[in-house]
């Protein structure tokens, strides 16, 4: 069944099609992956499905809901979780902090309890801290637990985005280039952390220019140029695919 | 056209004239260091006062007031060097308290130094009222819509026409790129606080024989200068001015017709409320954030 | 133990109560005791403010409008034409300014930057203007006496028992503030100024929290503006200004943005300096503005959070 499905998507900037007519759907529990060059609209797509940017055209549904023009907090609410290409990190809070505020929605909201740190709440955030932390460690990021954001390397602050967007619980992360700037051995960690994520039972969508990495994890691809499908398949189908080897790999 | 309405137009436009001059002033600064100087108001303080002071010692009119705005000019220029540059990187917040402080800062230079007292400037050409359709002003409006027709002319021919605007308009857009093609962007923002001071001083001096002046002067006109050049959308040359005119003619509108009493109150009613509309003003950019 | 010492809510709780303890011992005079209410008061309402600006990232130059809200409606209702009970006025008061806040909020907090900045600074112009022009009610430029302060049949008398008064408030008001920074919602406000996007995306409906702080930072005001009127006997439309509420958030930003007790030094400083400067005479201003710009200049961050990270980088 598919978790999310985009049909006819469209959006202008000021006459320019950064999306036409797109359509595609994304079905549970895969890794599918989102390809194309620089500027063919990966990123506005992402926005898009998360709500950042409202669509001129077209409807998007998700869990057969459909979602189109629903604020970024309400997708949330619904399980949609994300991280940035360039990043979105809270620089004025510590880096377990950060965290945190990614399970803002399991979290309780009254702040009259809040600032009477009635034990309820006490209780709570201990273990939300815990989580935090266990998130970190999973992501690999484990020894800046008490660091700022703003102390933190770019790399380790790439992956600390992706702890945040766990923290939320999400049925589906989408993961604007997390191998971007990362380094060989950095990549490859991305690479085993985005497996260990989609083998947690979470569907994940990848923007990624790292086509080594892509081909290996990804179970399906959705190749974009001038914001329309070029071409969609398992890595094989790609790979063999004479339009996106024209556009594309070829080049 | 009632013989009162228009006498309130004319009233209107004079003070908004001052509001266009000083909104520009801010709007210039904005434009090269998006910085909102605080401190814009002081330099219409400068200009009359420093005038009233110089004439006092015996100057001739042209001279003291050359000499006020070349006094107001420095003190821009100091201000920018020696206040803003250093703190360049900080928060909006902070920039806006070091503004204020030197704002406070000049207001009690001018006390120690020029007294508390309130000085009126003698009238550019006489007092002899002109009659208009039935309305009566006096020469020195023609003065404040002259000399600020002139100086927006002279402004809007310097951002298009020579070198040094030019770059301001480049540093503006894009300092970094203005560096790379060798644009000097610390000497560009030096000459963009002491353009704007000379717009503040010369609205300052032109309008002080209407209105009088005081040490005092410059905050109220300065915040109105402010709204001005938020109302027009901030960084816009254009928008500054229209805003600084609606501001003036609504002002005086509304202590014509309504009460004189929330007079002051009409440009902060007025802003709020486009403000709740037009979130970037009339003629502000609404670019998307890009993520 | 140490650990715990060296956090704000048990080492800087503990530190300001034995302070606000100790200091008494060196008051000779009412007048001491006078300054020292004054301080409380500002770094109470700066504290406040403080959430607002410092931690949710969201600019305000027109606090002191809500203050002199507060200040005035209690005035008014207490007077002889209402004749309500101090504590009811207080709270009607604060909750009317709730709604007020709550009404502007919806597009005032759309704005972002120097737009705001713009607009708060025009609102709290306009209550002031409004204050001192509604003279059938507000007493105009001349001002109006205020009721003595009497709740559940306690009145306070004399500096020295309004200087517990208001000592009590501000140790509750710097641990409700301590508590809440560190709670969801503190973390959610935080979060609205260090990436509004990113915790749009972790499901924080950030107009919700941005409403809900402006509205309470409003509210506060009001509650302090109250107990200030009560306390002095005696309210002037200055209260509601512009210098007011540019003095509020100075101490706001020298003292230390995003730091509770930061507030607190802003408020010590910002009173106390004048003071110390009146021997000067004319040169007040002057001094004082170069102090504040050298500052800010200098320490950008504000005093406490730069004093801290030294005295940090020197443990380490």
């Amino acid at each position: 069944m598919s978790l999310l499905k985009v049909s006819g998507l469209t959006k202008t900037f000021g006459g320019v099609h950064a999306i036409e007519d797109l359509s595609f759907e994304i079905k549970k529990g895969t890794i599918h992956s989102v390809i194309g060059p620089n500027g063919a609209g990966k990123t506005t797509l992402f926005n898009l499905l998360t709500g950042v940017y409202t669509p001129t055209q077209g409807a998007v549904s998700f869990n057969g809901e459909s979602v189109s023009g629903k604020s970024p907090h309400y997708l949330a609410k619904r399980g949609m979780s994300r991280t940035f290409q360039n990043l979105q990190i809270c620089m004025n809070m510590s880096a377990v902090e950060n965290v945190m505020v990614g399970r803002h929605l399991h979290m309780s909201h009254n702040p009259i309890a809040a600032m009477l740190r009635l034990p309820s709440i006490t209780k709570q955030d201990k273990a939300c801290r815990e989580k935090a932390i266990e998130l970190m460690e999973f992501v690999g990021t484990g020894q800046y637990i008490k660091t700022n954001a703003d102390a933190m390397s770019y790399g380790a602050l790439k992956r600390l985005e992706i702890a945040r967007a766990l923290a939320a619980e999400p049925e589906i992360l989408l993961l604007d280039e997390p191998a971007a700037g990362l380094n060989g051995t950095e990549t490859a960690e991305v690479d085993e952390l985005i497996q260990k994520v989609a083998d947690s039972g979470v569907t994940v969508m990848l923007v990624e220019h790292d086509m080594k990495l892509v081909m290996n994890i990804s179970d399906y691809l959705l190749v974009l140029d001038y914001g329309k499908k070029l071409a969609e398949g398992t890595p094989e189908e790609i790979r063999n695919n004479p339009a996106v080897i024209a556009a594309y790999l070829g080049a | 056209m009632s013989v009162e309405f228009l006498q309130y137009l004319f009233s209107g436009v004079t003070i908004g004239a001052t509001y266009a001059l000083v909104g520009l002033g801010f709007a210039i600064i904005y434009n090269a260091s998006h910085v909102i100087n605080f401190a814009q108001g002081e330099f219409i303080m400068i200009g009359s006062m420093a005038t009233v002071s110089f004439l006092a010692m015996g100057m001739p009119m042209p001279v003291a007031i050359l000499l006020a705005v070349a006094l107001a000019v420095v003190t821009g220029m100091l201000l920018q060097k020696f206040a803003v540059a250093p703190a360049k990187n900080a928060d909006v917040v902070t920039i806006i308290i070091i503004t204020i402080g030197a704002s406070i800062l000049l207001r009690g230079l001018a006390q120690v130094f020029w007294g508390k007292s309130f000085h009126a400037l003698p009238a550019f050409s006489g007092n002899e009222p002109i009659n208009i359709a039935g309305a009566t002003i006096v020469p020195q409006n023609l003065w404040v819509l002259g000399v600020t027709l002139v100086i927006v002319a002279a402004v809007s021919w310097f951002f298009t026409k020579t070198i040094i605007g030019k770059a301001i308009l480049a540093t503006s857009h894009n300092a970094d790129a203005a560096k790379l093609v060798g644009i000097n962007t610390n000497m560009i923002l030096l000459f963009a606080f002491g353009l704007s001071a000379l717009l503040g001083a010369v609205a300052g001096i032109i309008v002080a024989p209407i209105t009088t002046t005081s040490y005092e002067v410059g905050i109220m006109l300065g915040l109105k200068g402010f709204v001005a050049a938020v109302l027009g959308g901030l960084g816009s040359g254009v928008g500054a001015i229209v805003g600084g005119l609606i501001l003036g003619i609504a002002e005086a509108m509304a202590a014509g017709y309504i009460s004189s009493d929330y007079k002051d109150a009409v440009p902060f009613v007025i802003i709020l409320f486009i403000l709740f509309f037009m979130p970037s003003g009339l003629f502000g950019s609404r670019g998307t954030e890009r993520v | 133990m140490f650990e715990k010492l060296n956090s704000p809510r048990t080492g800087g709780l503990l530190a300001l109560i034995l302070a606000v303890l100790i200091l008494p011992l060196f008051f000779q005079n009412t007048f001491h005791y006078d300054v020292a209410i004054h301080v409380a008061i500002s770094a109470t309402v700066a504290i406040s403010l403080n959430l607002l600006v410092g931690y949710a990232g969201q600019i305000s130059l027109g606090h002191a409008g809500f203050f002199g809200v507060g200040a005035y409606s209690s005035a008014i209702l207490t007077g002889w034409d209402f004749g309500w009970s101090p504590i009811t006025a207080m709270l009607v008061a604060s909750l009317a300014v709730g709604v007020l806040a709550l009404v502007v909020s919806g597009p005032i907090l759309r704005l972002k930057g120097h737009y705001l900045a713009m607009a708060t600074l025009g609102l709290g112009i306009i209550i002031a203007i409004v204050i001192t022009t509604e003279d059938w009610l507000t007493g105009g430029p001349d001002g109006l006496s205020v009721e003595p302060l009497t709740i559940f049949g306690l009145s306070p008398q004399g500096e020295a028992q309004w200087y517990w008064v208001f000592c009590v408030v501000l140790i509750a008001s710097v641990w409700l503030s301590l508590n809440l920074i560190d709670s969801p919602v503190g973390r959610a406000m935080r979060a609205v100024h260090g990436s509004e996007v990113a915790a749009q995306v972790a499901g924080v409906d950030t107009t919700y929290f941005k409403t809900l702080i402006f509205v309470m930072s409003a509210m506060f005001a009001s509650l302090m503006g109250s107990l200030s009127a009560h306390y002095s006997g005696f309210v002037t439309p200055d209260i509601a200004g512009f210098h007011h509420s540019i003095e509020l958030i100075t101490m706001v930003v020298l003292g230390g943005m995003a730091s509770v007790f930061g507030a607190i030094t802003g408020a010590v400083i910002l009173t106390l300096l004048p003071q110390m400067l009146t021997g000067l005479e004319d040169w007040e201003m002057v001094i004082f503005g170069l102090i504040l710009m050298l500052t800010m200049i200098f320490m950008p961050k504000g005093l406490v959070p730069t004093l801290l990270t030294k005295f940090r980088r020197g443990e380490a």
